[in-house]
């Protein structure tokens, strides 16, 4: 059969073409055709990274008095790290003072934690910065390692700032919250060793808002709660700390 | 503190970038990851997939009315296609390692398997196709070349000699079948392109099933104007006659393409309209507030509408050559408007509303650098030239004139 | 033998050729794994991590030490781990800003605000590289240059990555970005050079309220095992299958 010449032509295209696919599966090196031993050599890579942070065990090896002071307050869980900054050069050279991590002083440090925003979960300790004690260094009343304040904490809204501010916001206003909620000496010192009481039937708000109370208070909101909301109790549908709703 | 940092211009950017995004984003969605070249990609691989399909109807479906054509479809998809892979080179963030889609490729990756259906269609379609259609004139220039040029073209020929009527009509047979193969292979490389944005599911705007098939009917659509556009510049800079039976024929098949993209699209707004899911909302503020005058004007009314119009009434009256001429002319521009508006819409829209669904973002196309307007615009350029020496290289008419030289 | 077997024989030794060595590199490939060099067994963990939405404070320290940790770019545009605040208010608006773009001096500014009593729920959510274990980034990276590790860490090798951002393209929580130095792509490795020496995360090291837990999900008496356990578990984006180990408790429906 005589073989087209255009078949001759185009066969050397075809032929170069195999050759090459031929080197790429059998002839390079594995490295050059496949991507899992640069995966793997990467992997070594990124382990032998150096770290900056040396973790909080690191530092309980020479600084043992204050780790077992803040192990016995409310900044426990917070590691050394957190305020001090990245301690792993410290570690590794303990007189190089240019590593030495820093102990800051200025309000505007804790006050990044412990400023108040609303969207800070309940019963986390916040001031509002502008007030409370203007001026000062924290530090003057607070040990950045144990920071429980000489005076006694009697304010519920340092912890519960948003229900407080809520509350100032309602009809409730004039409540105070151990009306409703039964706080023993014990929930200021370690809080949640000892929770506040939550009121659980109805009673508690029936003793002002039933239609035979007499506390002048509540006077424009008594209803017959005989009545009202079938046996669900009040806070299903009320709000107690702004019992109005929102406008 | 860190001690890495970035240099000021960029800086400078992301803060521009920053201060125009409405809502919420990610913070890392504040860049526009695939600029202006990937807009300018699809839109130049769609003109390689329209401009084969057009070629293909003459070669395999024998509509002999557009064989005039023929050959400049054909060169206009090889010109296209050379410049294709560009965009996806510069916006590399490490060019010099792209053989590693080659050398690498991970199968699961979309974009791997492209380059390998990118390959195929070059070597294996087109520039088998373009050599078994101009092989006989090659070796006929090679013989009469003088200088240089002999050499060039016997390469180019592939040092062939054979110009008996019974290879060439082995070269026309096997071209046939090349085309049939091509016609899949055509809608494999741009429906390729779709998937690789219809396959991300992170993205709504992009993840749909539609998407490879409205890429495609797009790019035919604009593949088949573009030749058409082509055909009257060169015919109107050589001052040759206009064959108007050719053009009808291909402003008929233009039309039917527009009509069939047109639904298709049409289709997959009232699918999402229609199936209402969560990220309705933010694409319909999209659209509203980024992308209204790219796409309600530019992509649907000006690029798909009034052409529409345009060809209807071009097969609806009896008008007369040189209007009708100035209608292709209008409608063909236009499509190209519309479709490169539909790239931008869907590259850079898809990048303009955060994954989250609650914000929006801009895009601030740079005028002079890599990723740059001005890039693009060369980049859109290149194929026209290389058109240019193509047809000075593999002129399409040689064959027809040397015959009548003869007489 | 005759001639037309020889070359039938000849012609299935190629490929057969082929077969045997590309096993045998293959093999060879896995023994160049990491084990070899550190003594470390990485098919022996798989590394989650657990995120308590209630203790966040938004205090940011994680971002901050992360950026440390891991030399990334100070500037507020590129991040491997955030913090999102959500305001939640009562006509059913949601109000979401992210806090670690801003600088500590306009986070203290936005403190001790006037209470809005329209908010009906406000919470920090921290974010991260969910590294899952069935990562959409992985599926489309050309090269390869993106993988699972055996212990359940995605990482980018900077060295082949070509910047093509296609994974940045395919993360569905925004946790890729570009490294303006080495053009790769990047984001959270859970500081995968501190884990596999017994340390944590250096986000997780700092954070003063217990937020977020690191653990091995193949431990037994692991941190996270147990928080997983006792705690309804919620991931970011469930329906796109992307079966994330960063996992949320307590996590309200309209994080997204």
């Amino acid at each position: 059969m005589k073989i087209p010449e255009q078949v001759k032509r185009l066969g050397v295209i075809v032929v170069l073409f195999l050759a090459v696919v031929i080197t790429r599966f059998f002839l390079l090196p594995e490295t050059w055709i496949s991507a899992q031993p640069h995966q793997a050599a990467k992997v070594v890579r990124e382990m032998a990274k150096p770290m900056s942070y040396a973790g909080m065990p690191a530092c309980r090896q020479c600084h043992e008095e204050e780790y077992a002071i803040k192990l016995g307050g409310f900044h426990r869980t917070i590691g050394c790290e957190n305020c001090h900054g990245p301690a792993a050069a410290h570690v590794a050279n303990k007189d190089d003072k240019a590593v030495t991590p820093p102990k800051h002083r200025e309000r505007e440090f804790c006050l990044n934690c412990h400023g108040f925003v609303a969207s800070r979960p309940n019963g986390f300790p916040q001031v509002d910065g502008t007030q409370h004690n203007k001026g000062k260094k924290c530090v003057t009343c607070h040990d950045p390692h144990d920071p429980r304040p000489d005076e006694a904490i009697t304010d519920c809204g340092g912890c519960h700032g948003v229900i407080v501010r809520t509350k100032a916001l309602s009809t409730h206003s004039q409540l105070e919250c151990a009306e409703c909620h039964q706080v023993s000496e014990q929930h200021m010192v370690e809080p949640r060793s000892a929770l506040p009481t939550k009121p659980t039937r109805r009673d508690a708000c029936a003793r002002c808002h039933d239609s035979g109370s007499t506390d002048p208070a509540a006077a424009k909101a008594r209803l017959d709660l005989s009545t009202h909301g079938r046996t669900f109790v009040c806070w299903e549908c009320h709000n107690a700390h702004l019992p109005e709703g929102t406008k | 503190m860190s001690d890495a940092s970035i240099p000021a211009a960029l800086n400078e950017q992301l803060a521009n970038q920053l201060s125009q995004v409405i809502g919420f984003i990610y913070p890392n969605e504040i860049e526009t990851h695939w600029s202006i070249l990937i807009v300018v990609y699809p839109y130049l691989t769609g003109i390689v997939a329209g401009a084969f399909i057009l070629a293909s109807l003459v070669k395999v479906f024998n509509v002999v009315e557009v064989q005039p054509i023929y050959r400049l479809a054909l060169l206009a998809a090889l010109s296209f296609m050379l410049i294709a892979g560009m965009p996806l080179q510069l916006h590399l963030g490490h060019p010099e390692r792209a053989y590693e889609i080659f050398m690498t490729p991970q199968p699961t990756s979309a974009m791997a398997m492209f380059g390998f259906v990118y390959l195929w269609y070059l070597l294996g379609i087109l520039l088998i196709e373009v050599w078994l259609e101009y092989r006989e004139q090659l070796v006929l220039m090679a013989r009469e070349a003088k200088g240089i040029m002999k050499p060039v073209y016997r390469a180019l020929s592939l040092w062939s000699n054979d110009v008996s009527p019974e290879a060439v009509a082995w070269d026309h047979r096997v071209s046939k079948i090349v085309t049939i193969i091509g016609i899949p292979s055509a809608f494999l490389l741009h429906g390729y392109v779709g998937f690789i944005f219809g396959s991300i599911k992170a993205n709504p705007w992009w993840g749909s099933v539609l998407m490879p098939i409205v890429f495609l009917m797009s790019a035919i659509v604009s593949g088949i104007a573009m030749v058409m556009l082509i055909y009257m510049v060169i015919s109107m800079l050589r001052n040759e006659k206009i064959d108007m039976r050719c053009l009808d024929k291909v402003g008929l098949f233009l039309l039917v393409a527009l009509i069939v993209d047109f639904a298709l699209e049409g289709l997959e707004f009232i699918h999402r309209v229609y199936q209402n899911e969560e990220s309705l909302k933010i694409l319909s503020e999209l659209i509203s507030v980024k992308l209204f005058n790219s796409l309600v004007i530019m992509q649907v009314a000006l690029g798909m509408l009034l052409p529409l119009l345009i060809l209807a009434l071009v097969r609806s009256r009896r008008l007369n050559d040189d209007m009708r001429r100035i209608m292709y002319f209008l409608a063909a521009l236009l499509i190209q408007v519309g479709i490169f508006s539909m790239r931008w819409n869907v590259v850079i829209g898809g990048q303009l509303f955060s994954k989250s669904f609650r914000g929006l973002m801009a895009y601030k196309m740079e005028l002079t650098g890599i990723e740059s307007l001005w890039m693009a615009l060369v980049l859109l350029a290149l194929p026209f030239i290389i058109l240019t020496v193509l047809n000075y290289l593999l002129p399409t008419r040689w064959l027809e004139e040397r015959a009548l030289a003869a007489h | 033998m005759n001639k037309r077997d020889f070359l039938k024989n000849s012609i299935i030794f190629f490929p057969a050729a082929g077969v045997v060595s590309a096993l045998t590199c293959q093999a060879e490939g896995k023994e160049l794994s990491a084990s070899m060099t550190t003594g470390y067994d990485a098919s022996q963990h798989w590394y989650g991590m657990g995120i308590d939405v209630d203790k966040c404070i938004g205090c940011n320290k994680c971002v901050e030490a992360c950026k440390a940790e891991n030399n990334v770019p100070t500037e507020p545009y590129f991040f491997r781990t955030w913090i999102e605040r959500y305001t939640i208010h009562a006509d059913g608006e949601v109000k979401v800003e992210c806090i670690s773009t801003k600088t500590p001096e306009q986070r203290l500014a936005q403190q001790n605000q006037p209470l809005d009593p329209s908010v009906v729920r406000s919470f920090f959510v921290p974010k991260l590289c969910n590294q899952c274990a069935n990562p959409p980034c992985v599926q489309v990276c050309p090269v390869g240059a993106t993988f699972q590790t055996k212990d359940g860490v995605v990482l980018v090798d900077e060295k082949r990555c070509i910047g093509c951002r296609y994974c940045i393209q395919a993360c569905p929580y925004g946790a890729r970005y570009l490294n303006p130095e080495t053009k790769t792509a990047d984001k959270c490795t859970f500081c995968y050079h501190r884990i596999t020496k017994g340390q944590l995360p250096a986000c997780v090291e700092v954070c003063p309220t217990g937020s977020r837990i690191f653990g091995d999900l193949k431990g037994q008496q692991d941190r996270l095992v147990r928080f997983q356990h006792s705690n309804e578990i919620s991931v970011l984006k469930p329906d796109l299958n992307t079966e994330p180990k960063v996992r949320y408790a307590r996590l309200d429906g309209e994080v997204r």
